[in-house]
């Protein structure tokens, strides 16, 4: 899922400073799940704008929203319940959903609360890592489902690099070196061999470099 | 001398502050500040963010939360939750630049002690030393 967490609340307050009346709206989907900006953190939040707000003697109404998601039109276009409530937009969506609503709503402002941080899953309740770079070209075959693009510090194709000590990549003693992992995993799934193949120069135009992404499924548009 | 009489709010956990279920004049008679309101808690655990935060909103100068010891909770985690969660407000409060020692989070034995009373003359020193609550504005 995509990981976010929220900013520290005297940015956000600096960023409505002219707005008079807001709209904390929160997303029921990754950002829930995360804890960064489902409903329980909009009511959070929209307590501490109050708070912040009244301390700088400001008068400001702040109402709280959660839609489904804020990545469908079908559901920011449900943001008409509103209407007339709010002059701005506090959205604690991901940055898609800030966009979005940027996208659909050409007259509303709209503000990040979140900083919109990787796509990673949680080993322990309270701790989330980076799994997935969302590259555009899926090699996990090749490297025994661990993936260097997103967790090797250099995104070597052909790794270790020279850093490389103890399974412990160079940047941080405690950050793991993926290709040590991949080296492993693939030994004990009796697929080192693997390890073998140089991987040629990669073309990185489906990561992004080639500038924004659009994915078109015929059998899905009507 | 100031005349500030702060308005403190505590949140206790039902197990262990068994004081929150004394008469009140027992409790004042121990030197329990009269300006503290106690709200009994099931297990401070149970306590959100949002619930501290709101009693800064409704007018508290300071906040705290009794639980239970961390390695004796009723709850076995409850009160170890209640001490991030007041980690969490008080993060929060820095951010918006007031006293982070506006809340705070106490761990206490289970029965009547009179620590109970200690922390709570302790609170209402510290929020008196601070002045009145930066959020009530124009109010103060």
């Amino acid at each position: 899922m995509i990981i976010a967490e929220r900013k520290p609340v005297s940015e956000i307050v600096e960023m409505i400073r002219d707005c008079e009346k807001i709209l904390v709206l929160g997303c029921r989907g990754c950002v829930t799940v995360c804890s960064a900006g489902g409903e329980r953190e909009v009511e959070i939040l929209a307590s501490l704008l109050r708070l912040g707000m009244k301390k700088e003697g400001r008068a400001a109404t702040v109402i709280e929203g959660t839609l489904m998601r804020q990545c469908d039109k079908e559901f920011i276009d449900s943001m008409d319940q509103w209407d007339g409530q709010y002059d701005a937009v506090v959205s604690m969506a991901c940055g898609v959903g800030v966009n979005f609503i940027a996208n659909l709503k050409p007259s509303t402002k709209v503000f990040p609360a979140v900083n919109t941080s990787f796509f990673g899953g949680s080993p322990v309740q309270g701790i989330w890592t980076e799994q997935c770079a969302g590259c555009g070209n899926c090699i996990l075959h090749l490297t025994g489902g661990l993936c260097p693009v997103a967790r090797c510090a250099k995104s070597l194709m052909n790794g270790p690099c020279g850093g490389s000590q103890d399974g412990k990549c160079e940047i941080h003693s405690e950050v793991a070196c993926v290709w040590q992992l991949i080296h492993d995993r693939l030994e004990r799934l009796d697929d080192k061999e693997q390890m073998l193949q140089v991987a040629p120069i990669r073309d990185w135009r489906t990561a992004g470099h080639g500038g924004p992404r659009l994915v078109n499924r015929d059998d899905l548009t009507v | 001398m100031s005349d500030f009489i702060p308005d403190i709010r505590a949140f206790c956990c039902h197990y262990t502050s068994q004081q929150t279920c004394a008469e009140e004049n027992t409790l004042s008679n121990s030197g329990f500040p009269k300006n503290i309101t106690l709200t009994r808690v099931v297990c401070t655990g149970k306590l959100q963010v949002s619930t501290l935060l709101k009693a800064f909103e409704e007018g508290a100068d300071g906040v705290y939360v009794v639980g239970c010891p961390l390695d004796k909770c009723h709850n076995v985690k409850g009160s170890e939750r209640a001490a991030k969660r007041v980690g969490a407000v008080k993060k929060a409060l820095q951010e918006l630049a007031v006293e982070a020692g506006r809340i705070e989070m106490f761990h206490q034995e289970r029965g009547f002690h009179p620590e109970f009373i200690a922390v709570a003359q302790k609170m209402d020193k510290r929020i008196r030393a601070f002045g009145p609550s930066p959020f009530k504005g124009e109010e103060q």
